[in-house]
């Protein structure tokens, strides 16, 4: 009966896979015994653990049941930041097999490394990522995640070669290129960023090509930003493939975190090796079940970086009741937005700090700006106000109208997004505490 | 000579040159003359007066985004065609008004206009050549 239900969409036994029907208690078992080696090992390895949990007076055997990891300190990127490159290290670095890191969006990456142990790990849950997705052996796989330092590329290739499926390493780009492989190799599925794939999508009509028709691509996963259902429409109707959402971030192990089932209906997190929860990302307390708030993970096997409940800035829900597809291990509904500054725009994600490099680009010093973004019949709208200083006044209005058109030049090229550059006095942005207020989503205002 | 005139950035919104010119006439600036350019979003108030480094300073201190620019005052006879035989000398030298407008005052029987060319001195230098009176500042504005 059980083994039915490991039957993963097309009726293959993937033993990769049995931990997901894991039955719940047993689950829980395993993840308080993890929670405790991890809080011990974080303790005992590493200094930042240590000092933190001594400041707030919290020994490692002071967690005796799951729920007592909120007894535990948070961690933040600007952690991994502070203690760049290996401060949050457990592990010498002779136990060190990999390194990644993460361009972060300004100053110093944060580097993450694994150990042997923790590579196997990554593995397994990207192979049961694939599972869920239905990919199998015999699945030709164009992985368009990047390689290299970012975890995305290597972290999909070992787990596609892992489902004994054919990983080709393309990493992103050359998008006419993409479309060529993707037909002349028999590709049928694929990995990348689901912004990525509409714009494949719009390429490949630009050559001619029918998805439908001309490909033999079925699905995709698709990850590494968050986007929304209409995305989702738009990917399934446009190129007839099945678009999966998989969820994984640097900090934690990369891709791998949590990911959809034949279902699509929220993501399941790999809980054996990922401990969630839901705060309120201002009180920092634990939300009702099913209620929004901030994801926070617990890393429960990492060896050479374990990370204690790391607030990933995503807003999400835990979904507990059960999922049709019978995997025990719980969802999280589909991140559609963070809790900082990050905001998406006609599918593309943009951070303010992009907008800065922008503006840098163009004046040599950085004005006050505020980026407002409205919808007008459904079309998304972004506009760039700057405040005009002294050193950028021009007693010419063709030279100020100039300068507008050079800001919104240089934000296309850096976002590949059209902006109206709105410039106003000085002063007119409010600022709060000294800081303006990045950016205005009007949006939802009215629809 | 050249006079220095101050340019303020403003935007396109009702109020806002209202609420500059109060605060030039609470600092005790006296404006000479103002002209102000606009596109539809937003506008450059020129203005003449006095004591440009002071109410440069003023203005900046009020919050605005201001530059200064130097530009001349020309006589120009105040009778059909008195302007366009100013400008047939710049044409004849090939030179270029990038804007110009009229002063409040005048001088005698004349007409006084500031004018922006792209290249001040050779402009000065060719407008006094030709007979153009150009005004001094301390005609302007009173010894
Ligand atoms: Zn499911």
């Amino acid at each position: 009966m059980i083994r039915n239900l490991w039957n993963d969409l097309d009726g293959t036994f993937f033993p990769e896979s049995a931990l997901d029907y894991m039955p719940a208690d047993r689950l829980r078992e395993v993840q308080l015994q993890r929670l405790k080696a991890v809080t011990a090992l974080a303790y005992e390895r590493v200094a930042l653990f240590r000092e933190r949990m001594d400041a707030k007076g919290v020994k490692p055997g002071d967690v005796r049941t799951l729920d007592d990891v909120r007894l535990l300190p948070f961690a933040a990127k600007t952690d991994l930041r502070d203690t760049y490159p290996y401060g949050l290290f457990a592990v010498p670095m002779s136990e060190v097999v990999r390194l990644h890191a993460s361009s972060g969006t300004t100053g110093k990456p944060i580097v993450v490394g694994y150990t042997a142990p923790d590579m196997e790990v990554w593995k397994q849950v990207i192979m049961r990522t694939l599972y869920a997705a239905g990919f199998s052996r015999g699945d030709v796989v164009q992985n368009m995640f990047g390689y290299g330092l970012f975890t995305g590329g290597l972290g999909l290739h070992d787990g596609i070669e892992g489902i004994g499926a054919t990983v080709i390493p393309i990493s992103g780009g050359n998008s006419e290129r993409q479309i060529m492989v993707m037909k002349d190799f028999g590709v049928t599925a694929v990995s990348c960023t689901p912004s990525y794939f509409i714009h494949l999508i719009e390429v490949a009509g630009k050559l001619g090509i029918d998805f439908k028709r001309d490909l033999k691509v079925k699905r995709g996963v698709f990850g590494a930003e968050p986007w929304t259902d209409q995305m989702r429409q738009f990917i399934e109707t446009a190129s007839g493939i099945k678009a999966y959402d998989i969820y994984g971030l640097s900090e934690i192990i990369g891709p791998g975190v949590a990911a959809e089932c034949g279902c699509q209906s929220g993501l399941h997190v790999f809980e054996d090796h990922f401990l969630v929860e839901i705060v309120d990302p201002k009180t920092l307390e634990p939300v009702p079940e099913g209620q929004e708030g901030e994801l926070v993970i617990t890393t429960l096997s990492k060896q050479a970086m374990p990370v204690i409940r790391y607030r990933t800035r995503d807003i999400t829900a835990i979904e507990a009741r059960p999922c049709a597809c019978g995997r025990s291990i719980r969802r999280i509904r589909r991140i559609s937005r963070r809790s900082d500054d990050m905001f998406i725009i006609r599918g593309v994600n943009v951070f303010p700090s992009q907008i800065e490099t922008a503006l840098l680009k163009t004046e040599a010093s950085l004005p006050h700006y505020q980026i407002v973004l409205t919808r007008k019949s459904g079309l998304d709208r972004m506009e760039v106000r700057v405040e005009v200083t002294g050193e950028m006044l021009r007693d010419r209005l063709s030279e100020m109208e100039g300068l507008q058109r050079r800001f919104a030049h240089s934000i296309e090229q850096i976002t590949s997004l059209h902006t109206d550059v709105i410039l106003v006095q000085p002063g007119t942005i409010p600022r709060s505490e000294g800081k303006a207020k990045r950016v205005l989503d009007h949006r939802n205002d009215s629809v | 000579m050249k006079i220095r005139q101050i340019s303020v950035f403003l935007e396109n919104r009702p109020g806002r040159l209202s609420a500059l010119c109060r605060t030039l006439a609470e600092a005790g600036i006296n404006l000479s003359t103002l002209t102000l350019a606009e596109t539809g979003e937003f506008g450059l108030l020129r203005l003449i007066t006095p004591d440009p480094a002071k109410a440069q300073q003023v203005i900046e201190q009020a919050g605005y985004a201001a530059t200064a620019t130097e530009v001349v005052a020309l006589q120009v006879p105040d009778r059909p065609g008195g302007l366009a035989s100013v400008l047939q000398v710049l044409e004849a030298h090939g030179l270029s008004v990038e804007y110009m407008y009229a002063f409040a005052m005048r001088a005698g029987g004349d007409a006084v206009m500031v004018f922006r060319f792209d290249d001040m001195d050779r402009a000065l230098t060719v407008l006094q050549a030709a007979g153009v009176s150009v005004s001094k500042s301390v005609d302007l504005f009173g010894a």
